[in-house]
């Protein structure tokens, strides 16, 4: 093995994996919903399409597009391996394990990543999929035409089921974020008397703040596009 | 004290174990949790029975060697050692239940002995300094800023108990590496080893099974000597920084 490979493969590595990817996803989620956003606008979907199409076409954002896939298959496949490695750790558990003072959310990282894993398929299955190979509807603004992402939006959340789903992966993403906001940057050796409490005041209003933001976009249109 | 306890007996590590449940009168609150074992003990060896097999040594919280996993935490419900626990924490009528450390990397040689050779084994990995023979050096020669001292001298206070380990749901020795390599890394003595102390520590940490760290903090919770979580970080950039410096290629 090459010093890279036994690094990363190391437990302390393999965290750092983790740690690297989920802090990019967060930052991917910070522009995802900053540019969703826009469907507030109450434009019929303009703003919205062109951004749309913004994403999928500009070279600079394929690039981070390319990143983003990357970090989500990274994130997963490292979070298997540790997990896998973690539950071979102790092959005979305790007959009794009262609640220790530790978090909910710390102790299940697995169970709401994957939770989260299953509403990323859907996710992109409904819309990312749709944008890049479906068959869209298309709209003029000024002259040039549009896949009009917006209605394919406006009608999946006029189904109930969905937006309960939407709203409820979300609860998930903010409980895997209030671990992992801040466990990342003690994973990356960022523990200092200085940042350490404004990182974890910061990851605390980030993982109730997006979500929120996320999760009110299908109630919005559910309650306005009808 | 009148109590009910469920231990757990097992012959030998490849026996398969079972609870046994004892019960025990006439427990003293100012007895330690050891001493009320003593009693259990001079009980079944009277009654011709085999007795139940724990770790201790010093008996005085200072060594380490004393374990038990008592009715879900290691060293029970207060922050210290299982010796230094009495049984005023506890309250007449209950039933307690004694496990051994559970780890791969620990295991069980008998009823509640483990055997924590896998942490000799990360201290022999680089968990020392070289001193040159000759003279004794002037002890205040290299001089050393109070706080660093402060600090090194707190991660020095680890005692290798393996509580850290007992209590994370990874069954991950970071806590334990971490203060370790933390102690010498801080001071100037450490320095000539201190990068191959890292990547030594934490492979020969790897090697013998221990989990990885989600940074639940049950370990600083657990641990008798207040070891904190600052110590996990601290070894991560050094292993890092030494990933990167060191000419191992
Ligand atoms: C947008 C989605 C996601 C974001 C922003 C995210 C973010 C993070 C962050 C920042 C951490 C902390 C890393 C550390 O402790 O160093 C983390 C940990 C973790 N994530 Fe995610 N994550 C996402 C999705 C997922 C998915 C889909 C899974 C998988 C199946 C997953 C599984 C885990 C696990 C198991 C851990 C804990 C690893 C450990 O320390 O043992 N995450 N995540
Ligand atoms: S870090 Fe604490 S719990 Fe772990 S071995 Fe050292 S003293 Fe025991
Ligand atoms: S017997 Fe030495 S610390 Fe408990």
């Amino acid at each position: 093995m090459s010093w890279v490979t036994k690094t990363l493969s190391s437990t302390i590595g393999r965290k750092l994996i983790m740690a690297l990817t989920g802090l990019f996803l967060i930052l991917f989620l910070t522009g995802h919903v900053s540019g969703n956003l826009l469907l507030f606008k109450g434009d019929g979907g303009e703003a919205f399409n062109i951004y749309a199409k913004f994403m999928t076409t500009n070279p600079a954002v394929k690039l981070l597009s390319y990143l983003t896939y990357i970090s989500i298959i990274g994130h997963v496949i490292f979070s298997i391996w540790l997990s896998k490695r973690n539950k071979s750790a102790r092959p005979i558990g305790y007959g009794v394990s009262t609640p220790p003072s530790t978090t909910v959310s710390s102790r299940n990282m697995g169970i709401l990543g994957t939770i989260i894993l299953i509403f990323i398929v859907v996710h992109m299955q409904s819309f990312w999929a749709q944008m890049h190979w479906g068959d869209l509807p298309v709209v003029t603004y000024d002259g040039e035409q549009y896949k009009d992402l917006f209605s394919i939006v406006t009608f999946a959340f006029q189904n109930e089921l969905m937006v309960i789903g939407y709203v409820v992966a979300m609860v998930f993403l903010a409980f895997h974020l209030s671990h992992g906001f801040a466990s990342a940057f003690q994973t990356l050796g960022l523990n200092h008397a200085k940042y350490s409490p404004a990182i974890s005041v910061i990851g605390k209003i980030y993982c109730i703040l997006v979500p929120i933001l996320f999760a009110s976009m299908p109630v919005y249109i559910y309650f306005t596009q009808s | 004290m009148k109590l009910t306890l469920k231990i757990w007996r097992q012959k030998n590590a490849s026996d398969k174990g079972a609870f046994v449940t004892y019960p025990i009168d006439g427990i003293s609150t100012d007895m330690s949790f050891l001493e009320m074992m003593d009693v259990l003990n001079e009980e079944l060896a009277v009654k011709g029975e085999d007795p139940v097999h724990f770790d201790h040594d010093c008996r005085e919280g200072i060594c380490g060697m004393c374990s038990l996993y008592i009715n879900g935490h290691p060293h029970g419900p207060k922050q210290t050692t299982t010796c230094q626990l009495h049984m005023r924490s506890f309250s007449d009528g209950d039933t307690i239940t004694i496990e051994p450390w559970r780890a791969a990397a620990f295991p069980v040689v008998k009823d509640l002995v483990v055997d924590r050779g896998s942490f000799d084994r990360i201290i022999q990995a680089g968990g020392y300094v070289s001193v040159n023979t000759g003279g004794v050096p002037d002890a205040n020669e290299i001089p050393i800023p109070k706080r660093i001292a402060d600090e090194a001298f707190d991660s020095a206070t680890c005692i290798g108990c393996g509580a850290c380990v007992a209590a994370c749901k990874n069954a991950s020795a970071m806590l334990f590496t971490s203060a370790k390599i933390s102690q010498l890394a801080m001071l100037p003595q450490g320095q000539v080893e201190r990068m191959s102390r890292a990547e030594k520590m934490v492979a020969q940490m790897d090697a013998e099974g221990f989990g990885a760290c989600t940074n639940t903090g049950a370990c600083e919770a657990e641990c008798p000597k207040g070891i904190s979580l600052t110590n996990i970080a601290r070894m991560n950039r050094e292993y890092f920084s030494a990933s990167v410096k060191s000419e191992n290629v």
